[in-house]
């Protein structure tokens, strides 16, 4: 395997302070800046454009260009690098990449964390990045010893040429001096000594002693904290407000009108909460006054009725719907969700002339960076970002419109003073940036013999893309986000007339992608009514969809995986119900099965078991953690998450309205994890779609209701 | 007021009424202790108050002077603790925010009952939220946590 090196990826490298190698990949232009960088008095710490650094000490750094929010990247990225370099693992470290061009997606273009993408988009990379360290490496102590290189072989940090041997921290002043190989030789995958096995987490030690730095910790000197009281309403301003109360309270230092509403900073978190109750704010509240959930799904409702922009089109759906034997049809619909991440929303800013300092988790830098450099009256190379560890992401910190950031810089700005605003968990929870609420109409048209001959759908919800910069990716009305997963849905293919069609109306409530985004809602609807389809053709619901889905597919063999663990269609306890779904996102696909009963009107899962194919697998424990952690997830959603609207406000506030699954309701989780050789895809989004309707599925075998809205509630 | 922190003893000048959590985080730096809700819903602020786990988030600071208070700091820096063990040979965490809390309310438990069933363990942890969905690494954490303290008692 000989990855040929793309002009993006151009090997660079440089020598570091105290004789260490520093491997970049990056644009030439870049390189030039490096090397000026480097000679300049206040050199940044960590140059840009290095992908990994060789200290003298052998200690290996790796910089992660994506954000480390729970998923593992922080270990499986590193683990590709190490693979290649041939270093010792346990001298292996990681740290997050500043904002930088260099840094940004290849996919992408721009530097952000999302979409289940970071190990596959960045696997290539990394192990260039590794094994052209390790040729030069290896020069450096072939030259030094007088030997050919290929007599040199590099194992567990060092070089090594019969019985000599030197430590690559000794070789790493020299390797810095010279050329970087421009397609280094990769190793083939069954040579791998790390990758494919399950590796512990890096950030365990920091993580287990609290001394792991999230946002939230960050310490600057004369450093204010923030709390921002924000419309009640979606849209709404501030008409006029007294701060006399405020002022008074002890350890307020100043009050701010900012855009996003009126600012208390204090000397710490506590006064500024006080400080802020005691603001006096008269609100205009704009267009959202009087909105409500039941109204808005009412409309929904009736959109869902009328056609609406073609996603999804093949023959004629509506003749062939006339025609067929057995006609089922069906309406569901799922609420805005919060994301409510353990770790509030935070954002901490210093501004001095011509420079702008951010600490913040995001998984937006460049975007970030952009919206920070236009508010401070900056270039984008002025504003650095220091990306922490995230206190969990889901989508919410990969924000196009950077809502957190741009309101912290606007109140450093106000204020003249360095300012962390921190988010309480009420102001999350009605902070908006919502996954969007939807309705789907679906009908279907089965044959004699069962068999599906016609399928329409129809979808009413918010479009993410709509106002923000990925605008332009919306075609013909379509925001694929919207769509994702139920107009590529892979039962499609084998029915002739089907048509997919798509309302996008507009709202000023915030929306935003929520951990699988358009799969958080079209993976519910289409396993569920694929499973009504299954009983209305008297079949099982796994018989009925492997004879849908093409033989040999990725779908049939983690479906027919997942059920054979399961033990489906064994007798279970009586009372219990099982149910299955089968789903594609970001690249890979996964079955879940799951067993559910209802104890004392409450829905009880007793357990799930999930198959996965998402191609090479780098860190299985770190899969089969991202499975059990989407499951979790998602089952929050499927039994407990709602936003609602009444009078146009929120009416959820903290996780005691807005509850989340906990430990004592956690059923089993089993993982199996097929090891195939298609392409690599993602783990951090696509255990979270298939579990709602494998649970409603399960529970309509257990009660004989059919629940066709989140969350799932028993008649 | 006195606070005594991890066998440290601290003299602050805040009100009383502010919660001992943005005592801990704001006046001593010690940020190990997360906050996650204010309104003890969801565990992450969880310290030791003489041993016993509590929700620093609601606790006004001035019932904590004259106790022992532990933060995740002093639990044990190098990662030696029993329950700090099984959490790193099993990888419970993923984000981390939460593992503080996790961590001193499993901490507290294997204490108090050395041998604790699924059931103590749900009893002393469903206050404790996690989103990254780490809870079965954390029930299994436990039990092999009671499992090294009892092999070193």
């Amino acid at each position: 395997m000989n990855a040929s090196l793309s002009r993006r990826t151009f090997l660079t490298r440089s020598a570091v302070a105290g004789g260490g190698l520093l491997i970049g990949l990056s644009l030439p232009t870049s390189v030039r800046r490096v090397f000026a960088q480097e000679g300049a008095a206040a050199a940044p710490k960590i140059l840009p454009n290095a992908f990994v650094r060789i200290g003298a000490d052998d200690t290996v750094t790796v910089f992660l260009k994506h954000s480390e929010m729970g998923q593992g990247i922080a270990t499986s990225l590193p683990m590709a690098v190490a693979e290649e370099l041939e270093c010792d693992w346990s001298r292996v470290r990681c740290e997050h990449a500043p904002a930088h061009q260099d840094y940004a997606h290849t996919v992408f273009g721009i530097q952000m964390t999302g979409g289940s993408t970071s190990t596959w988009e960045s696997f290539d990379q990394l192990r260039l990045a590794g094994a052209a360290a390790r040729e030069m490496l290896i020069s450096a102590a072939a030259t030094q010893w007088g030997v050919p290189a290929s007599a040199c072989r590099a194992e567990n940090g060092f070089v090594i040429q019969g019985e000599r041997r030197a430590r690559f921290g000794e070789l790493a002043a020299a390797a810095a001096a010279l050329p970087v190989p421009s397609s280094p030789k990769l190793k083939e995958p069954q040579e791998w000594k790390l990758l494919g096995r399950s590796t512990h987490r890096l950030d365990s030690p920091e993580k287990i002693t609290g001394k792991a730095e999230f946002g939230i910790d960050v310490q600057r000197p004369g450093l204010l904290t923030a709390l921002v009281a924000r419309s009640p309403w979606f849209g709404g301003t501030v008409r006029s407000f007294r701060s006399e109360k405020a002022k008074a309270v002890p350890g307020v230092v100043d009050v701010v009108q900012i855009p996003s509403g009126v600012a208390v900073l204090a000397e710490h978190f506590w006064a500024a909460r006080k400080g802020r109750e005691a603001l006096e704010i008269d609100w205009d509240a704009g267009s959202l006054a009087g909105h409500s959930t039941a109204a808005q799904l009412e409309d929904f409702r009736k959109k869902a009725r009328t056609d609406g922009a073609v996603a999804a089109s093949k023959g004629d759906a509506a003749a062939a719907l006339s025609r067929a034997a057995q006609q089922v049809e069906a309406e569901y619909s799922v609420p805005y969700l919060a994301h409510a991440m353990m770790e509030p929303l935070n954002c901490t800013v210093e501004l001095r002339p011509g420079a702008c300092e951010i600490w913040t988790g995001t998984q937006f830098q460049t975007g970030d960076q952009a919206a920070a450099a236009q508010i401070a009256g900056l270039k984008p190379e002025q504003v650095q970002v220091h990306t922490t560890f995230l206190g969990g992401g889901f989508g919410r910190r990969a924000n196009p419109r950077s809502d957190f950031v741009a309101e912290a810089v606007h109140l450093a700005k106000a204020s003249g003073k360095p300012v962390k605003v921190v988010w309480t968990r009420e102001d999350d929870i009605r902070g908006g940036y919502y996954r969007p609420s939807w309705v789907s109409r679906l009908r279907a048209g089965l044959d004699a013999t069962g068999k599906p001959v016609a399928w329409a759908h129809t979808l009413v919800g918010q479009s993410i893309m709509m106002g923000t910069p990925f605008a332009a990716m919306i075609k013909n009305g379509v925001d694929e986000t919207s769509v994702e997963g139920a107009a590529n849905s892979p039962y499609l293919a084998g029915i002739a007339d089907h048509r997919v069609d798509l309302h996008s109306p507009e709202s000023p409530i915030p929306v935003l992608w929520w951990r699988s985004v358009g799969h958080s809602h079209t993976a519910f609807v289409v396993e569920s009514f694929v499973d009504e389809l299954a009983h209305a053709a008297k079949k099982d619901p796994v018989a009925f969809r492997r004879e849908l889905l093409p033989a040999d597919s990725r779908h049939r063999r983690v479906l027919d995986t997942a059920a054979e663990a399961f033990g489906w269609g064994k007798p279970l306890p009586a009372g219990h119900g099982a149910g299955i779904a089968v789903h594609e996102s970001f690249g890979s696909v996964v079955a879940q099965a799951a067993e559910v009963s209802v104890e004392q009107g409450s829905i009880r899962v007793h357990r799930v078991v999930c198959a996965i194919d998402c191609g090479p697998v780098v860190n299985p424990d770190g899969v089969e953690a991202q499975m059990q952690s989407g499951i979790v997830y998602g089952l929050s959603a499927a039994l407990y998450g709602e936003i609602t609207f009444k009078d146009g406000q929120v009416e959820q506030s903290n996780f005691h309205d807005y509850p989340v699954l906990r430990l004592h309701e956690m059923p089993r989780i089993e993982v199996h994890i097929a090891r195939s050789k298609d392409k690599m895809g993602g783990a951090g989004e696509p255990g979270t779609p298939p579990i709602a309707p494998a649970v409603a599925n399960a529970l309509f075998a257990a009660t004989g209701q059919r629940l066709r809205s989140l969350p799932l509630r028993l008649a | 007021m006195k606070l005594q922190v991890n066998g440290k003893e601290h003299d602050v000048s805040v009100p009383d009424d502010m919660p001992l959590l943005w005592v801990l985080r704001d006046v001593l730096g010690l940020t190990g202790t997360k906050f996650g809700c204010g309104m003890a819903q969801c565990g992450a602020c969880t310290v030791h108050l003489d041993g016993k786990p509590l929700r620093s988030c609601v606790l006004p600071v001035a019932r904590a002077a004259g106790h022992k208070i532990t933060t995740i700091e002093g639990l044990d820096a190098a990662g030696g603790h029993p329950v700090q063990k099984a959490w790193a040979e099993l990888d419970v965490v993923q984000c981390g925010y939460c593992q503080s809390g996790q961590i001193m309310a499993a901490a507290a438990l294997i204490e108090q009952v050395p041998k604790p069933t699924d059931g103590d363990i749900d009893a002393a942890l469903s206050g404790n939220i996690c989103r990254c969905g780490t809870y079965q690494r954390i029930r299994a954490a436990v039990h092999l946590a009671a499992e090294i303290a009892g092999g070193r008692a």
